[in-house]
């Protein structure tokens, strides 16, 4: 394999001479001078699986419906691989959607609803078979080519809209909540099986999604989006654990928010809380402080002990078991501090024995290190 | 509970002899022997015979078939359009407008239709010389007009039902609009347009007062002609173009009724 000169770069969208397979820039959408999509630019690289993340209205379907050609933005461009898509009409692109209710044609076979994709383009019988053939297997419903829709449940539905949209061979595979109408087993086994198609076929995928565990664990990064505008941009890690504002914490999983203030011009990596009454060890970043802010620790990164624990950089606090729930794999603790304020801590339950099982109304520490506190200014 | 059970199976009977009386009375005496609706003389097929001489009622009868196919037809090709361009074309300018200028000829008294058609005709006649006279065709073209709206209605309402996303996917793998409305929007709303077809073809055929009104001398429709002839008396023979009527639609019925209990049933047990 050859060495390129920017390897020193493990992922496309670090290495800043890389070229975006999908550039947006300043894409606006307005319905009735009321903005869906409010400027948003983007890079996307070629063989990513990107997750556009939001809750319902945030316009994360608009711009999905702006990349395959069923919205005209407003304001500003799309290129795919150079080419400038802004005003293309749907089938002149080479994008394909997947639509949340699948739209197979009900009036068609699997194989012909496969098929016609490739049919308008004007692709030899021959061939047409031979591909349709090669989707049915890759997404494993060759015996179900000759039925009708009606007569497929809605997983197969699900992979026949998957194959019809992958045989064109798209340049990018857009997916409007792909999994929402799974149920859960299902949606799991789905979500493997899209990553392993992504990887065998190295289409770049954008997937939109409102359910933060689907796009935590398929995709390579995450647009977090909100009343039009993206607030995070970032690999799910990144995402996760660094959130840049109480937005983003609040809406990827759980966070514990400490209310903080910077105790005059000495502390450093110490902050006020008067929630908490004792100070919070967090690293501070280098910009100015306003004069309130916030300070987000995740449940599991909180540690509950019996004894006081002891360490450097430890912020403790104590308190008391208030509410807790067993889920097998883990359990989640409220526990109340003295000062009154509700703290969620989870924990593995890598032990199979009892003795360090906390039960209610029991008196504990909670401690966390420094560098798990995120301080969020926004 | 058992007296509220005997209370509305009476109500239901009663609903139905309400209904099915005065149909089954008119077919049971269209077989009597006597000219007379009073007396029962015998069993007879002679009306059925003197229905099958007739040729006024056979022509007339012809002509309005032919009248309802055409209208029909037509009513079902613009109706489609209408409905496409109702639900497909989006906010265009003036589409309120047309939306209730679309449904008016449901709520429009037939008389209000039926003599606003005619005076159409007569001074487009006085115009341009067409049409020279009234008959067949300005029955036709006056169903057509008001026909148009009840199909434009059931096929919109299926269009609106029909998911959006179809003709989206459609378009998105490659198929010009055209195109799209051709494979995806046309065979799904055939079944609406199939019952648009049915509903302008019976409107048709049992239209009284319009046909009257923009009629000619020379062109008579069935329902025109039991008409005139009821006013005369009635005549036992229209009792038996009563009762063929009545069969025909029954027949009519009970094989759509077939038709959908097949589909149906092919549906659910998943054979092709």
């Amino acid at each position: 394999m050859q060495e390129s000169d920017n390897n020193q770069f493990r992922n496309p969208w670090e290495d800043p001479a890389a070229a975006p397979f999908i550039r947006i820039d300043g894409l606006r959408k307005e319905f009735d001078g009321f903005p869906a999509v409010d400027g948003v630019s983007l890079n996307i690289y070629k063989g990513e699986l990107f997750a556009i993340l939001g809750g319902s209205g945030c316009g994360k379907s608009t711009l999905l419906r702006m990349l395959a050609g069923f919205e005209a933005p407003t304001a500003g461009q799309v290129f795919i691989d150079g080419v400038e898509m802004t005003h293309l009409p749907p089938f002149a692109r080479p994008t394909n959607m997947m639509f949340q209710s699948y739209a197979v044609f009900p009036h068609y076979s699997v194989a012909d609803n496969v098929a016609y994709g490739l049919k308008k383009e004007g692709v030899g019988k021959g061939e047409v078979r031979a591909r349709v053939q090669e989707m049915l297997e890759l997404v494993q419903l060759q015996e179900f080519a000759k039925r009708k829709p009606r007569q497929l449940s809605g997983g197969q539905q699900q992979r026949v809209a998957l194959a019809r949209a992958l045989v064109k061979r798209p340049k990018v595979l857009l997916l409007d909540e792909p999994l929402a109408a799974l149920d859960k087993s299902l949606r799991e086994r789905t979500q493997f099986e899209l990553m392993n198609i992504q990887d065998q076929l190295g289409i770049t995928f954008i997937l939109v999604t409102h359910d933060q565990e689907e796009a935590m664990t398929l995709a390579t990064r995450i647009a977090v989006m909100d009343a039009g505008r993206f607030v995070q941009v970032g690999t799910p890690t990144e995402i996760y654990e660094y959130p840049n504002s109480r937005f983003v914490a609040d809406f990827i999983g759980t966070i514990n928010l400490f209310r903080c203030h910077q105790r005059g011009n000495d502390g450093t990596a110490v902050v006020a809380c008067e929630e908490t009454g004792v100070p919070i060890q967090a690293d501070l970043p280098e910009a100015e402080l306003p004069d309130a802010f916030d300070v987000a620790v995740r449940p599991e990164k909180i540690r509950l002990s019996r004894q006081t624990p002891e360490g450097e950089g430890l912020t403790i606090l104590h308190g008391m078991v208030e509410d807790l729930a067993y889920y097998g794999n883990h359990s989640l603790y409220r526990v109340r501090t003295d000062q009154g304020k509700l703290v969620q801590v989870s924990s593995q339950n890598a032990h199979r024995s009892a003795e360090l099982a906390l039960e209610w109304d029991e008196q504990v520490y909670l401690s966390w290190p420094k560098d798990c506190s995120v301080v969020l200014t926004q | 509970m058992r007296q509220r059970r005997t209370f509305i199976f009476s109500c239901l009977c009663f609903g139905y002899a309400f209904l099915y009386i005065p149909i089954l009375t008119m077919i049971a005496w269209s077989f009597n022997d006597s000219r007379l609706m009073s007396v029962w003389t015998g069993f007879s097929l002679r009306w059925y015979q003197a229905l099958w001489q007739n040729e006024q009622i056979i022509d007339a009868a012809l002509l309005s078939l032919r009248i309802a196919f055409v209208s029909a037809t037509f009513a079902t090709l613009l109706g489609t359009l209408a409905a496409l361009a109702m639900s497909r074309l989006g906010r265009f300018r003036g589409r309120t407008a047309f939306s209730g200028m679309l449904a008016a000829p449901l709520v429009m008294p037939e008389v209000i239709t039926g003599l606003s058609l005619l005076m159409l005709f007569v001074s487009l006649q006085g115009l341009l010389g067409w049409p020279a006279k009234r008959g067949a065709d300005t029955i036709a073209i006056a169903h057509i007009t008001f026909a148009m709206a009840y199909v434009a209605v059931v096929v919109q309402a299926r269009l609106t039902a029909m998911d959006r996303s179809l003709e989206e996917a459609a378009m998105d793998l490659g198929g010009r609009p055209m195109g799209v409305t051709l494979d995806i929007t046309l065979p799904l709303i055939a079944p609406a347009m199939l019952s648009g077809w049915l509903l302008a073809f019976t409107l048709s055929l049992d239209d009284l007062v319009i046909a009257s009104f923009v009629s000619g001398p020379e062109s008579s429709t069935l329902p025109m002609v039991i008409y005139s002839k009821v006013k005369l008396g009635i005549a036992p023979d229209v009792n038996a173009l009563a009762a063929v009527i009545v069969s025909i639609v029954g027949l009519g019925v009970l094989a759509a009724g077939w038709l959908m209990l097949r589909t149906a049933r092919r549906h659910t047990t998943g054979a092709p």
